[in-house]
């Protein structure tokens, strides 16, 4: 190695989130590792989280004076390879990217949140120190809680978890609220398919989520955290526990934060397999440690939460997204996004889709730029027959609808939601029915059994549903099915049985000639052919 | 692997992680997972004890116990496969992994006879871009076809007294 004399060191990237690890970013670490560390080529190995370019993982990234040039996909057979052309130089190859940073598909992006996710070491808190790292919290310990909760009302921001009820005005109550004890939850119960940027934050950025929940604090006065993570995300779990750890030691968590008054620590708790517990009240039964039945709703849990405490319950990207509101200023997020829609939304592709990942931009771009500019339309290469938009709760779009702004308003209007912002693609081999089928199959699997439009209404959906698909009484059983979609809108408790209609009737408005059954079967076949 | 009503060693290990996590506020979750961590499954011994422990109902606690997924009464293979039903893994192909475990004689949700494997289906890993997604033995798997499923179904490890594949009768599991 005679280029770089004052770097001996050369500084290679792999990712270590687990949808990279998924198709082997560990054994590609560790060939390059073996093959490259020698004493003429020693090299420093960082494992940071995924750009969010997952059909790119594992993507290998090289530090050079021309930035960091990317190589992906890598598997380990292509690692001698890719050092014979000079890797740790930049060098050419079939599998070079170029510097990853000017590639179209991030650089068009506007990554806000997820600004250092796939850039730094998640666990070296230097490293995020160096990238702006509690920036946010600084500035926020220097204004009063009055003034945090009025710089977060200002910029817009609602809830990221799905609803998108104003976090300002959530956490006003909760100052407003008398006591000591108060409490803030975060919901990383991330159970919608479709959805992983929540994971992809606390595996590629975890101190970024204790800055906002510690900002949070301060904000509306608690002394208490907890992290409610679903055990299907063992990574995630480790990652931030290794966090709230290396934080404690730092001060940055514990008594006198940061050397101010504050005293805030936070605890991780992981879920059991629930979908239901995803809803902020079953997540508050389930961390009081009973069953996760959704309580009803008032009291609201900003005024009686967590042990019948004032409590704030967010979701992940919307308490990482306030360290970033607090340091460039409510103003400069605001001004992103449209209409009531403010600032960005990370948008998660998934499903059958060529280029799935992540992409974070302001509200207000459209499904059709998502999927197919940047999405690359199907993995399969067939015709995208139908895109589901806010998880398995969410609508089924066609591609006629694909020209709708991302933005809560435009989509409630169109009967559809933008939810959690993830989006499945499916091609034309899909049998909309039997998804309809399954929403209601779903529903019926999760619902946590306290309300019977929701316990039993499902159940009665698959049955109608299948009589549909049979032929048998066809348009009885189509108005019986309209009915027990209204009765389940309306008298469910909670939004696990009142949107499950969604799916299900926004496959019967778009698609009503696959529940025709054999007929449908045999247009299908004639389709593929 | 049944463990008796009178074997003394559940009562104790429940007792000894009830009281490691006391101080916690609501720790019931953290206390079962830790059982389960400890013994591969929540035996309804463990309940009366807990009930006992915590100041519960052994309908309160036995509540929780059935509510989740996650906890198993009965341990469970030797090695797990968790395949993903989830719509994003549906649209690429999910219905054929889960197709190819019932050719190879596998139920979903039941552990084999021979306590090799236990399979069971999840809603949703994360994994949504890289779908069909499997976990085994919590590792996660992205991309997975047939005939990656039965790599890993078939993969070996010292604990295993028999073939993964093997279907109940002993006949060869048919190969995708």
């Amino acid at each position: 190695m005679t280029q770089h004399p004052a770097q001996p060191h050369v500084r290679i990237y792999v990712p270590r989130d687990s949808a990279a690890r998924s198709v082997g970013a560990d054994e590609v670490a560790a060939t390059i590792q073996q093959a490259a560390d020698s004493p003429e080529s020693a090299i420093d190995l960082v494992r940071t989280g995924s750009r969010g370019m997952l059909w790119l993982e594992p993507l290998v990234e090289v530090a050079t004076e021309h930035g960091r040039i990317g190589y992906g996909p890598v598997t380990p057979d292509d690692v001698p390879a890719l050092l014979a052309a000079g890797l740790l130089d930049g060098g050419e190859h079939p599998l070079r990217l170029g510097p990853v940073d000017e590639l179209p598909w991030l650089a068009r992006q506007n990554r806000v949140t997820f600004a250092r996710v796939g850039v730094i070491d998640p666990l070296d808190a230097d490293d995020y120190l160096r990238h702006g790292g509690l920036t946010g919290l600084r500035t926020a310990l220097k204004l009063t809680p009055a003034d945090v909760v009025a710089e977060v009302t200002d910029s817009g921001l609602r809830g990221r978890g799905g609803a998108g009820f104003p976090a300002g005005i959530k956490w006003k109550t909760v100052l407003d609220c008398p006591g000591e004890l108060k409490f803030i939850c975060c919901n990383a119960d991330e159970g919608d398919s479709g959805t992983f940027a929540d994971r992809m934050l606390m595996e590629g950025d975890p101190f970024l989520l204790i800055e906002g929940m510690t900002i949070a604090a301060h904000a509306v006065g608690a002394r208490e955290g907890y992290l409610y993570i679903r055990s299907e995300y063992p990574d995630a779990v480790a990652t931030m526990r290794a966090a709230i750890d290396i934080a404690r030691e730092r001060g940055w968590l514990g008594t006198s934060v940061l050397g101010t008054p504050l005293d805030f620590d936070l605890h991780v708790r992981v879920g059991a397999g629930a979908y239901i517990c995803g809803e902020e009240t079953s997540m508050l039964e389930s961390l009081e440690g009973k069953r996760g039945m959704v309580r009803a709703k008032p009291p609201i849990p900003a005024i009686e939460g967590l042990f019948g405490k004032p409590t704030v319950v967010n979701n992940v990207l919307t308490l990482a997204t306030v360290p970033v509101v607090l340091a460039q200023g409510a103003k400069a997020y605001q001004e992103l996004g449209v209409e009531r829609s403010r600032g960005t939304q990370v948008f998660q592709l998934g499903g059958n889709i060529a280029r799935g990942g992540i992409v974070e931009t302001a509200f207000g771009i459209t499904l059709r730029e998502l999927i197919e500019e940047y999405g690359g339309g199907t993995r399969s290469g067939r015709p995208v027959r139908t895109a589901q938009v806010g998880g398995p709760l969410g609508a089924y779009l066609p591609p006629s609808s694909f020209d709708l702004p991302m933005d809560y308003e435009a989509f409630a209007a169109a009967g559809a939601m933008v939810g959690h912002g993830g989006i499945v693609v499916f091609d034309d081999t899909v049998d909309m029915a039997a998804q309809a089928r399954f929403a209601m199959e779903f529903c019926a699997a999760e619902s946590c059994g306290k309300c019977t439009p929701c316990r039993v209404g499902s159940v009665r959906g698959v049955e109608v549903i299948d009589k549909i698909v049979a032929g048998e009484q066809r348009d009885e059983n189509l108005a019986l099915l309209d009915d027990l979609c209204d009765l389940m809108t309306e008298g469910s408790l909670c939004a696990m049985g009142g949107l499950t209609p969604l799916p299900v009737r926004s496959a019967l408005a778009h698609f009503a000639d696959d529940f025709l059954g054999e007929v449908a079967a045999d247009k299908r076949t004639e389709g593929t052919a | 692997m049944k463990t008796r009503t009178s074997d003394p060693t559940v009562e104790q290990v429940v007792k000894k992680i009830a009281a490691a996590h006391r101080e916690q506020r609501g720790a019931l979750l953290p206390i079962l997972h830790a059982v389960q961590a400890e013994l591969g499954h929540v035996p309804k011994e463990a309940v009366p004890v807990l009930a006992d422990e915590l100041n519960l109902s052994r309908a309160d606690v036995h509540g929780v116990v059935s509510f989740y997924h996650d906890f198993r009464a009965e341990p469970a293979g030797h090695r797990t496969v968790r395949v993903c039903r989830a719509e994003a893994c549906q649209a690429q192909g999910a219905g054929h992994l889960v197709e190819y475990v019932r050719q190879m004689g596998l139920t979903l949700g039941r552990t084999t006879e021979d306590g090799s494997v236990t399979v069971e289906q999840v809603f949703c890993l994360g994994n949504c871009a890289l779908g069909p997604a499997v976990e085994v033995d919590g590792r996660l798997y992205g991309r997975v076809d047939t005939e990656r499923l039965g790599a890993l179904l078939h993969t070996t490890d010292q604990t295993q007294r028999h073939g993964v594949g093997a279907t109940p009768d002993g006949s060869e599991a048919p190969r995708s």
